[in-house]
Protein backbone atom coordinates (compact mmCIF):
# COMPACT_ATOMS: atom_id res chain seq x y z
CA UNK A 1 0.00 0.00 0.00
CA UNK A 2 1.64 3.20 -0.73
CA UNK A 3 1.42 6.12 1.02
CA UNK A 4 2.18 9.75 1.09
CA UNK A 5 2.69 11.93 3.78
CA UNK A 6 2.19 15.53 3.09
CA UNK A 7 4.46 18.11 4.68
CA UNK A 8 3.54 21.88 5.13
CA UNK A 9 5.55 24.82 6.32
CA UNK A 10 5.15 23.77 9.87
CA UNK A 11 4.06 20.66 9.94
CA UNK A 12 5.82 18.44 13.13
CA UNK A 13 4.41 14.77 12.88
CA UNK A 14 5.38 14.05 8.92
CA UNK A 15 8.71 12.47 10.12
CA UNK A 16 6.80 10.09 12.98
CA UNK A 17 4.38 9.02 10.17
CA UNK A 18 6.77 8.39 7.60
CA UNK A 19 8.67 6.02 10.25
CA UNK A 20 5.74 4.36 11.35
CA UNK A 21 4.91 3.35 7.61
CA UNK A 22 8.53 2.30 6.65
CA UNK A 23 9.68 0.89 9.61
CA UNK A 24 6.98 -0.72 11.79
CA UNK A 25 4.35 -1.40 9.14
CA UNK A 26 6.72 -1.51 6.17
CA UNK A 27 5.32 -0.47 3.75
CA UNK A 28 6.15 2.50 0.44
CA UNK A 29 5.85 5.88 1.76
CA UNK A 30 7.27 9.10 0.36
CA UNK A 31 7.06 12.61 1.48
CA UNK A 32 4.51 15.14 -0.31
CA UNK A 33 4.75 18.83 -0.93
CA UNK A 34 2.27 21.01 -0.05
CA UNK A 35 2.64 22.88 -3.44
CA UNK A 36 2.73 19.26 -5.62
CA UNK A 37 -0.42 17.96 -6.61
CA UNK A 38 0.36 14.60 -8.13
CA UNK A 39 -1.02 11.97 -5.92
CA UNK A 40 -1.22 9.71 -9.43
CA UNK A 41 1.03 6.96 -7.63
CA UNK A 42 -0.29 7.17 -4.31
CA UNK A 43 -3.70 4.72 -2.40
CA UNK A 44 -3.16 6.44 1.35
CA UNK A 45 -2.61 10.04 1.54
CA UNK A 46 -1.46 11.19 5.42
CA UNK A 47 -2.06 14.72 6.35
CA UNK A 48 0.37 14.29 9.73
CA UNK A 49 -0.02 16.78 12.68
CA UNK A 50 1.80 20.24 13.15
CA UNK A 51 1.15 24.18 13.22
CA UNK A 52 0.77 24.22 8.96
CA UNK A 53 1.82 27.65 7.89
CA UNK A 54 1.94 29.04 11.38
CA UNK A 55 -1.88 28.22 11.94
CA UNK A 56 -2.31 31.80 10.95
CA UNK A 57 -5.92 33.09 10.59
CA UNK A 58 -7.32 29.58 11.83
CA UNK A 59 -5.72 26.05 12.63
CA UNK A 60 -5.61 24.65 8.85
CA UNK A 61 -6.91 27.73 7.06
CA UNK A 62 -4.51 28.05 4.96
CA UNK A 63 -3.21 25.06 4.35
CA UNK A 64 -7.29 24.44 3.80
CA UNK A 65 -6.42 26.06 0.37
CA UNK A 66 -3.17 24.94 -0.74
CA UNK A 67 -2.75 22.73 -4.10
CA UNK A 68 -2.43 19.25 -2.38
CA UNK A 69 -4.92 19.65 -0.57
CA UNK A 70 -7.02 21.05 -3.63
CA UNK A 71 -5.71 17.68 -5.69
CA UNK A 72 -7.48 15.62 -3.15
CA UNK A 73 -11.56 15.48 -3.77
CA UNK A 74 -10.12 14.08 -7.50
CA UNK A 75 -7.37 11.57 -5.71
CA UNK A 76 -10.52 10.62 -3.52
CA UNK A 77 -12.89 9.86 -6.80
CA UNK A 78 -10.08 7.81 -8.29
CA UNK A 79 -10.73 5.76 -5.28
CA UNK A 80 -7.90 7.02 -3.04
CA UNK A 81 -7.91 7.50 0.90
CA UNK A 82 -7.22 10.57 3.00
CA UNK A 83 -6.00 10.18 7.05
CA UNK A 84 -6.01 13.67 8.61
CA UNK A 85 -4.41 13.92 12.66
CA UNK A 86 -4.16 16.46 14.73
CA UNK A 87 -3.63 19.73 12.64
CA UNK A 88 -4.94 17.05 9.50
CA UNK A 89 -8.08 16.87 10.86
CA UNK A 90 -8.01 20.81 11.43
CA UNK A 91 -7.12 20.66 7.60
CA UNK A 92 -9.85 18.61 6.54
CA UNK A 93 -12.60 20.36 8.43
CA UNK A 94 -11.43 23.91 6.61
CA UNK A 95 -10.73 22.78 3.22
CA UNK A 96 -14.67 21.03 3.72
CA UNK A 97 -13.95 17.45 2.84
CA UNK A 98 -15.04 16.95 6.26
CA UNK A 99 -18.19 18.26 8.05
CA UNK A 100 -17.71 20.92 11.33
CA UNK A 101 -15.53 22.18 12.37
CA UNK A 102 -11.86 22.88 15.62
CA UNK A 103 -11.84 25.42 18.09
CA UNK A 104 -10.22 26.28 20.73
CA UNK A 105 -10.07 23.58 23.53
CA UNK A 106 -12.76 24.79 26.34
CA UNK A 107 -10.18 24.62 29.55
CA UNK A 108 -7.80 27.29 27.33
CA UNK A 109 -4.60 24.96 27.88
CA UNK A 110 -2.81 23.27 25.71
CA UNK A 111 -3.11 19.39 26.48
CA UNK A 112 -0.54 16.82 25.56
CA UNK A 113 -1.91 14.01 27.51
CA UNK A 114 -2.82 9.97 26.81
CA UNK A 115 -6.49 9.59 25.98
CA UNK A 116 -8.86 6.89 25.97
CA UNK A 117 -10.87 6.65 22.52
CA UNK A 118 -14.22 4.56 22.67
CA UNK A 119 -14.63 2.56 19.12
CA UNK A 120 -18.05 3.82 17.51
CA UNK A 121 -17.73 2.69 13.78
CA UNK A 122 -15.96 0.03 12.59
CA UNK A 123 -17.20 -0.13 9.27
CA UNK A 124 -14.30 2.38 7.53
CA UNK A 125 -11.26 0.91 6.01
CA UNK A 126 -9.38 3.00 9.08
CA UNK A 127 -11.53 0.45 11.29
CA UNK A 128 -11.80 -2.84 9.95
CA UNK A 129 -9.48 -4.28 12.54
CA UNK A 130 -10.98 -2.70 15.60
CA UNK A 131 -14.28 -3.70 17.57
CA UNK A 132 -16.82 -1.55 18.26
CA UNK A 133 -17.19 -0.83 22.01
CA UNK A 134 -13.43 -1.29 22.06
CA UNK A 135 -11.05 1.41 23.86
CA UNK A 136 -7.97 2.59 22.10
CA UNK A 137 -5.46 4.40 24.05
CA UNK A 138 -3.66 7.03 21.85
CA UNK A 139 -2.20 10.32 22.86
CA UNK A 140 -3.65 14.13 22.42
CA UNK A 141 -1.07 17.16 21.62
CA UNK A 142 -3.39 19.87 20.80
CA UNK A 143 -5.02 23.73 21.75
CA UNK A 144 -7.43 23.64 19.68
CA UNK A 145 -9.45 20.01 19.15
CA UNK A 146 -12.97 20.90 20.62
CA UNK A 147 -15.08 19.90 17.62
CA UNK A 148 -18.19 21.67 16.82
CA UNK A 149 -21.10 20.79 14.79
CA UNK A 150 -24.13 22.65 14.47
CA UNK A 151 -27.40 20.29 15.99
CA UNK A 152 -28.19 19.36 11.69
CA UNK A 153 -24.66 18.69 10.92
CA UNK A 154 -24.46 16.05 14.37
CA UNK A 155 -27.98 14.78 12.85
CA UNK A 156 -26.26 13.78 9.72
CA UNK A 157 -23.25 12.31 11.28
CA UNK A 158 -25.17 9.65 13.09
CA UNK A 159 -27.67 9.07 10.54
CA UNK A 160 -24.68 8.26 8.45
CA UNK A 161 -22.71 6.61 11.22
CA UNK A 162 -19.97 9.39 10.63
CA UNK A 163 -18.41 9.40 13.80
CA UNK A 164 -15.91 6.86 14.69
CA UNK A 165 -14.13 7.93 17.77
CA UNK A 166 -15.11 9.25 21.08
CA UNK A 167 -13.21 10.53 24.17
CA UNK A 168 -13.62 7.88 26.75
CA UNK A 169 -13.16 6.49 30.20
CA UNK A 170 -11.09 3.05 29.87
CA UNK A 171 -14.20 1.25 30.83
CA UNK A 172 -15.03 3.19 27.65
CA UNK A 173 -18.09 5.38 28.94
CA UNK A 174 -18.40 8.25 27.60
CA UNK A 175 -18.00 10.90 30.12
CA UNK A 176 -17.78 14.54 30.67
CA UNK A 177 -14.43 14.20 32.38
CA UNK A 178 -13.16 12.21 29.87
CA UNK A 179 -13.42 14.91 27.60
CA UNK A 180 -10.09 16.62 27.28
CA UNK A 181 -10.75 19.91 25.40
CA UNK A 182 -14.98 20.33 25.14
CA UNK A 183 -15.79 18.55 21.45
CA UNK A 184 -19.43 18.38 20.93
CA UNK A 185 -20.63 14.49 21.80
CA UNK A 186 -16.95 14.13 23.22
CA UNK A 187 -16.05 13.49 19.50
CA UNK A 188 -12.49 12.63 18.68
CA UNK A 189 -12.75 11.55 15.04
CA UNK A 190 -15.13 11.50 12.15
CA UNK A 191 -15.21 10.00 8.72
CA UNK A 192 -16.84 11.41 5.94
CA UNK A 193 -20.10 10.28 4.25
CA UNK A 194 -18.26 7.44 1.98
CA UNK A 195 -16.04 6.54 4.89
CA UNK A 196 -12.84 7.32 2.45
CA UNK A 197 -11.31 10.28 4.46
CA UNK A 198 -10.68 9.70 8.56
CA UNK A 199 -10.06 12.76 10.70
CA UNK A 200 -8.97 12.70 14.50
CA UNK A 201 -7.25 15.08 16.67
CA UNK A 202 -5.45 11.50 18.43
CA UNK A 203 -2.24 10.69 17.26
CA UNK A 204 -1.86 6.71 16.19
CA UNK A 205 1.75 7.38 14.93
CA UNK A 206 2.67 8.29 18.55
CA UNK A 207 1.09 5.24 19.50
CA UNK A 208 2.30 2.31 17.09
CA UNK A 209 5.26 0.53 19.13
CA UNK A 210 5.52 -0.42 23.02
CA UNK A 211 8.87 1.51 23.25
CA UNK A 212 6.41 4.60 22.28
CA UNK A 213 3.74 3.60 25.60
CA UNK A 214 1.77 1.73 23.24
CA UNK A 215 0.61 0.26 19.72
CA UNK A 216 -3.26 1.14 19.84
CA UNK A 217 -2.08 3.79 17.17
CA UNK A 218 -1.14 0.30 14.88
CA UNK A 219 -4.45 -0.82 14.60
CA UNK A 220 -5.49 2.41 12.32
CA UNK A 221 -2.77 1.10 10.05
CA UNK A 222 -3.65 -2.56 10.27
CA UNK A 223 -7.16 -1.64 9.12
CA UNK A 224 -5.86 0.10 6.14
CA UNK A 225 -3.75 -2.66 4.82
CA UNK A 226 -6.23 -5.03 5.66
CA UNK A 227 -8.93 -3.18 3.79
CA UNK A 228 -6.75 -3.21 0.40
CA UNK A 229 -8.16 -5.76 -1.97
CA UNK A 230 -5.83 -7.09 -5.00
CA UNK A 231 -7.28 -5.13 -7.41
CA UNK A 232 -6.03 -2.10 -5.59
CA UNK A 233 -9.29 -0.89 -4.42
CA UNK A 234 -10.22 -0.65 -0.68
CA UNK A 235 -12.98 -2.50 0.78
CA UNK A 236 -15.03 0.53 2.43
CA UNK A 237 -17.30 -1.29 4.51
CA UNK B 1 -9.41 50.59 -1.99
CA UNK B 2 -8.99 49.94 1.63
CA UNK B 3 -11.43 47.43 3.27
CA UNK B 4 -12.00 46.39 7.09
CA UNK B 5 -13.45 42.60 7.90
CA UNK B 6 -14.31 42.19 11.30
CA UNK B 7 -14.75 38.76 11.81
CA UNK B 8 -16.39 37.23 15.69
CA UNK B 9 -17.52 33.99 16.87
CA UNK B 10 -21.58 33.82 16.06
CA UNK B 11 -23.92 34.33 18.62
CA UNK B 12 -24.27 31.63 21.15
CA UNK B 13 -20.64 29.97 20.43
CA UNK B 14 -18.89 30.08 23.75
CA UNK B 15 -15.74 31.90 23.32
CA UNK B 16 -13.17 30.90 26.05
CA UNK B 17 -10.68 33.44 25.08
CA UNK B 18 -12.99 36.71 25.36
CA UNK B 19 -13.79 34.73 29.04
CA UNK B 20 -10.38 34.72 29.85
CA UNK B 21 -10.17 38.07 29.20
CA UNK B 22 -12.72 39.02 31.78
CA UNK B 23 -11.28 37.15 34.07
CA UNK B 24 -8.05 39.05 33.71
CA UNK B 25 -9.76 42.37 33.67
CA UNK B 26 -11.96 41.25 37.02
CA UNK B 27 -8.30 40.94 38.44
CA UNK B 28 -7.55 44.49 37.36
CA UNK B 29 -10.52 45.53 39.34
CA UNK B 30 -12.91 46.32 36.26
CA UNK B 31 -15.55 43.88 37.76
CA UNK B 32 -18.26 46.04 36.16
CA UNK B 33 -17.70 44.27 32.74
CA UNK B 34 -20.68 41.97 32.04
CA UNK B 35 -19.39 40.50 28.91
CA UNK B 36 -16.61 40.13 26.24
CA UNK B 37 -16.17 38.68 22.99
CA UNK B 38 -12.97 38.40 21.41
CA UNK B 39 -13.19 39.07 17.59
CA UNK B 40 -10.43 39.76 14.67
CA UNK B 41 -9.78 42.83 12.56
CA UNK B 42 -8.31 42.10 8.83
CA UNK B 43 -7.75 45.36 6.72
CA UNK B 44 -7.79 44.37 2.99
CA UNK B 45 -6.54 46.85 0.08
CA UNK B 46 -7.85 45.68 -3.00
CA UNK B 47 -7.97 47.12 -6.70
CA UNK B 48 -11.50 48.43 -6.93
CA UNK B 49 -13.00 51.27 -8.59
CA UNK B 50 -16.19 51.44 -6.72
CA UNK B 51 -16.79 50.35 -2.86
CA UNK B 52 -19.77 48.28 -4.07
CA UNK B 53 -16.94 46.51 -6.58
CA UNK B 54 -14.12 46.43 -3.48
CA UNK B 55 -16.79 44.95 -1.28
CA UNK B 56 -17.83 41.60 -3.38
CA UNK B 57 -14.52 40.81 -3.83
CA UNK B 58 -13.89 40.86 -0.02
CA UNK B 59 -17.07 39.51 0.27
CA UNK B 60 -16.07 36.06 -1.85
CA UNK B 61 -12.69 36.57 0.04
CA UNK B 62 -14.80 35.89 3.58
CA UNK B 63 -16.50 32.73 2.37
CA UNK B 64 -13.64 31.52 0.76
CA UNK B 65 -10.88 31.89 3.39
CA UNK B 66 -11.03 34.85 5.61
CA UNK B 67 -14.05 33.61 8.14
CA UNK B 68 -15.03 30.03 8.86
CA UNK B 69 -18.67 30.52 8.79
CA UNK B 70 -19.21 27.33 10.39
CA UNK B 71 -18.08 29.37 13.43
CA UNK B 72 -17.72 33.01 12.62
CA UNK B 73 -19.64 35.63 11.53
CA UNK B 74 -18.03 38.84 9.36
CA UNK B 75 -18.85 42.26 8.58
CA UNK B 76 -17.13 44.27 5.80
CA UNK B 77 -16.38 48.29 4.97
CA UNK B 78 -15.53 49.48 2.40
CA UNK B 79 -13.43 52.62 2.69
CA UNK B 80 -15.77 55.86 3.82
CA UNK B 81 -18.52 53.34 5.19
CA UNK B 82 -19.66 52.80 8.43
CA UNK B 83 -18.85 49.01 10.11
CA UNK B 84 -22.36 47.50 10.90
CA UNK B 85 -23.51 47.26 14.60
CA UNK B 86 -22.03 44.07 16.13
CA UNK B 87 -24.53 40.88 15.07
CA UNK B 88 -25.58 42.06 11.71
CA UNK B 89 -24.44 40.61 8.77
CA UNK B 90 -24.35 42.53 5.53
Amino acid sequence: MRFGVVVFPGTWSDCDFHYVISEVIRQPVKYVWHRDRDLTDLDCVVLPGGFSYGDYLRAGAVAGRSPVVEALPEFLSRGGLVLGSCNGFQILCEAGLLPGALMRNECLQYRCQSTQLLVDNVETPFTRALQRGQVLTMPISHGEGKYHADPETLRSLRQHNQVVFRYATAEGKVTRAANPNGSVENIAGIVNEEGTVLGLMPHPERAAESAMGGTDGLQIFHSLLGSLVEDGTFLKR
Amino acid sequence: MKVRVLVRLKPGILDVQGAAVQRALAGLGFGDVRGLRVGKLIEVEVAASDPAQARARVDEMCRRLLANTILEDYTIEAEGERLAPPGAVR
